[in-house]
């Protein structure tokens, strides 16, 4: 997945505090989150290009949107 | 959206209805079972929340009213109702309750109590619902059952649709027993506490 230059932004998912509901991946429009065995959701940093939707949806407001390092 | 709309996500349909029905002929509350067994069965044999990531309709239908009815505030939840002594505590009275719903309904089995024809709501008020019985083949005991179970699916949805309101539409979820209990199972069944 190359992601676009330019497009730095990226969700990232406060484990700790996931519920694993599932709502962020309803709503991600590029199936870039996934909860991973009914424990969390994980972000996929290739894919997502930061838009917020998940963040907007997530009931626990886990998810930040971030400054990606590399 | 990224993916057209499947069978499963039309599940708030079912849910609804099943609260309808419920206020006609209370014997339909036994199919809240489903709503029981179908996602520990998931979490149990299929180690993941598939049911709540897809099929639960009762889900859905806060997404609908808070989302796209707009009947949500759409605040954070706050702090304490995510942390995990709440949503365990929370757990663990629901569980508390439910055993005296069937203590409830043993003791009419046992003919130590009449059948009571109330839907308790919030554990605490009790409203007359005695329209939606008029009698069953089995024993009055079923039909206790099926006033304790729709209590539990009527309370539940109600403090749903308060916490849908008040914060975002999905707001349940956070402290939702059953999501909380099938998490749980797939973190203990993935081997990591
Ligand atoms: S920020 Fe947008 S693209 Fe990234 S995971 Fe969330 S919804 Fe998907
Ligand atoms: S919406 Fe939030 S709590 Fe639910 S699975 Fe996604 S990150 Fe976790
Ligand atoms: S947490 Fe509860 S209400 Fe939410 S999707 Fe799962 S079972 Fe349904």
């Amino acid at each position: 997945m190359g992601a676009a230059v330019g497009r730095r932004r990226r969700a990232s998912v406060d484990q700790g505090g996931c519920v694993a509901c599932g709502c962020c991946v309803k709503v991600c429009p590029l199936s870039a989150i996934q909860v991973v065995k009914g424990i969390t959701a994980q972000v996929d940093k290739g894919r997502c290009v930061g838009c917020g939707k998940c963040a907007k949806e997530c009931p626990a407001s886990v998810i930040t949107i971030e400054e990606a390092t590399a | 959206m990224n993916r057209t709309k499947k069978w499963y996500d039309y599940l708030w349909i079912a849910s609804l209805t099943y609260l309808i029905l419920g206020f006609f002929n209370i014997l339909f509350a036994w199919l809240g079972l489903l709503c029981f067994f179908i996602p520990l069965l998931i979490a149990i044999i299929g180690g993941n929340k598939a049911y709540c990531n897809r099929y639960c309709g009762r889900g859905q239908l806060f997404t609908l009213l808070g989302g796209r009815f707009g009947l949500s505030r759409r605040r954070d939840v706050p702090r304490w109702m995510k942390s995990r002594a709440f949503r365990y505590g929370f757990l663990v009275f629901f569980f508390v309750m439910f055993f005296l719903m069937l203590w409830n309904t043993y003791l009419v089995f046992a003919g130590a109590q009449d059948l009571r024809q109330v839907v308790t709501l919030l554990w605490t008020f009790k409203l007359p619902w005695h329209w939606a019985y008029r009698g069953t083949l089995f024993h009055p005991g079923t039909a206790q059952f099926a006033f304790g179970f729709y209590s539990v699916m009527l309370t539940s949805t109600v403090l749903g649709l308060i916490t849908m309101v008040l914060f975002k539409p999905r707001s349940w979820c956070v402290y939702c027993p059953m999501g909380t209990m099938t998490q749980l199972i797939c973190r203990t069944r993935n081997g990591k506490v």
